[in-house]
């Protein structure tokens, strides 16, 4: 059996989705800035899929620049928010240690030109303490960017909180939203956000193509130099089919989401349960406050790479904060973060789950899983040690 | 694919698995911080390596490359076994991802250190010459400070 539990990485497209792109590849092929009729119909696709995508996240069609990615979106929101800072000799910027690298990297670049940037911590749970983010705010603070739902553990942070105290302090508030959009709801106005960056390949859309949400008044600098489209602010001809394409497979979440959000963590919630039964393993970050198909899991004992690599050969893709997935030696800075020791984070599992995955499937990883972690065990000499005393426990 | 089919052999069927009760010699190295831990365990008879085992914890290769040193030597002389270089291992497992280097250093160590252990049980036997094998060529450059390679210890 084949099981693809590794939907925070990319999701399968939507046969909508796909059909949708394909058609604007084969036909309406035409580039959005020419004069005659098939540049005009692609021309028109963008606009129908701005206006769709902006009804859905309760915004402006001119509020949404579309981006090749949440990559992209992260850095021009972060940048352009910098440049504001510069402008009215604001140069202090607050984050969070758990932030995928787009924002992290973008961060450490600003950091270069002057800027000084205060991570808060995400405790153990994987949860921003909004009063520690009121007493990180200071007169000097342009940017609070913190993520919706981190992409290894899953946890929702208070962003209407955050949005709120954002608004009140006159702070401008960016949300990497790339792992909620499509799976929660997210509506920007009602969350009082600022700026919102979104991805459509991690909602059964197409890869390469995302956007940022800048609300009205939030003058963005364009990182991508050349023609005139997108207002100016993101050169390069669009990327129409994947664009149409994400318009496509968001309407269908967000049209879906009730449904699909009760069933995904459904099948998420007994995953939960079964896996908790392996002694000497442990659930990273709030279980309530967590996106819905979202699974992450520390095995005391074993690495997380080979973990991985028997899971493949039995059919299932899953993911890992080993530092062998990370191409260092430190496991991942996110569940370092939530203040695992260094051995335990190397044996991490991150299944994710979306409305495609099955009972059956579920059932399979059940299986299987236990059966790979007490292989993998019984080889290891650190059991070895626990098991012997020779050690302690630690989880 | 990552890993040359030798490693995913290595990795799925390792050779040698296990822990020897009245081990001659045993060598761990490595720390769980940077990820791999490596325990070596040897039976030594009359200068020759008899039966070796290990125990690992760590990545694809960690498990392959401590796989591949016990096949290659056992059944040699201890003088051999001490002249296996991780290039040698990682030769013969037809080449490993550059950042990956690190495990095979750990698998050229878990074998000097078991031997170590065997000398100092064994200080009649430390007659030899030590060949200690100074070839960094290959050496790993992860910079994890838990093997030589990274001019740590
Ligand atoms: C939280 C988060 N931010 C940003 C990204 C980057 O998105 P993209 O792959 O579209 O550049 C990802 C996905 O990898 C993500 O999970
Ligand atoms: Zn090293």
């Amino acid at each position: 059996m084949q099981v693809y539990a590794d939907n925070a990485a990319t999701t399968k497209m939507s046969k909508k989705s796909f059909e949708t792109t394909v058609s604007y590849m084969e036909n309406e092929y035409g580039n959005p800035s020419s004069l005659y009729t098939i540049g005009q119909k692609a021309q028109e696709a963008l606009v129908s899929a701005r206006e769709s995508i902006a009804g859905n996240l309760g915004c402006e069609p001119r509020e949404i620049t579309f981006t090749s990615g949440g990559s992209e979106a992260d850095n021009q929101a972060i940048v352009s928010a910098a440049e504001i800072g510069i402008k009215k000799g604001k140069k202090h910027i607050i984050s969070t240690e758990f932030e995928h690298h787009a924002v992290l990297h973008t961060l450490d670049k600003l950091k270069k030109r002057g800027f000084e940037i205060t991570l808060l911590p995400v405790h153990s749970d994987g949860l921003v303490r909004v009063g520690e983010l009121s007493k990180a705010i200071r007169p000097d603070t342009v940017l609070v960017t913190i993520m919706f739902a981190n992409n290894e553990i899953g946890t929702l942070q208070p962003i209407a909180e955050i949005g709120k105290l954002c608004k009140e302090k006159g702070v401008i508030f960016h949300t990497d939203a790339v792992q909620a959009v499509g799976h929660v709801k997210v509506n920007v106005k009602e969350l009082n956000i600022d700026m919102l960056s979104m991805s459509a390949h991690k909602f059964h859309g197409p890869k390469g193509a995302g956007l940022l949400y800048a609300r009205k008044g939030i003058l963005l600098s364009s990182i991508i130099e050349g023609g005139a489209q997108e207002r100016g602010k993101r050169a390069g001809t669009e990327n129409v089919p994947a664009i149409v394409g994400m318009a496509a497979a968001f309407t269908e979440s967000c049209e879906n989401m009730d449904a699909n959000y009760q069933y995904v963590k459904g099948l998420r919630d007994i995953l939960i349960d079964e896996l908790s039964k392996i002694p000497h393993s442990k659930i990273n970050g709030s279980v309530e406050k967590r996106l819905p198909g979202n699974v992450n899991i520390c095995f005391e004992g074993i690495e997380g790479e080979s973990l991985l690599l028997l899971l493949d050969d039995k059919g299932v893709s899953a993911s890992s904060g080993s530092a062998c997935t990370s191409g260092s030696l430190d496991p991942s800075h996110v569940l370092l973060a939530l203040g695992l020791p260094h051995e335990i984070a190397h044996g991490s599992l991150r299944l994710s789950l979306s409305e495609y995955n099955t009972e059956e499937e579920v059932k399979h990883i059940i299986k299987v899983v236990p059966e790979v972690v007490e292989y993998l065990r019984s080889m290891s000499p650190v059991w070895k040690d626990l098991k012997e005393g020779r050690k302690e426990y630690v989880i | 694919m990552l890993y040359s089919d030798k490693v995913m052999d290595h990795f799925r069927n390792p050779r040698n698995m296990g822990t020897i009760d009245d081990a001659d010699g045993i060598g761990e190295v490595g720390n769980a911080k940077c990820g791999d831990i490596m325990k070596m365990y040897l039976k030594i008879d009359r200068g020759i390596i008899t039966d070796v085992k290990f125990n690992t914890f760590g990545c694809g290769s960690a498990i392959a490359t401590s796989s591949m040193a016990t096949e290659m030597i056992k059944g040699k002389s201890v003088k051999e076994a001490l002249m296996l270089s991780n290039k040698a291992v990682v030769e013969a497992l037809d080449g490993l991802p550059a950042q990956k280097i690190h495990c095979s250093v750990l698998a050229e160590e878990a074998v000097k250190a078991a031997i170590d252990n065997y000398y100092e049980k064994n200080p009649e036997s430390f007659r030899e010459d030590l060949f200690r094998l100074e070839d960094d060529e290959d050496s790993c450059s992860s910079g994890c400070g838990g093997c030589s390679g990274c001019g740590g210890f």
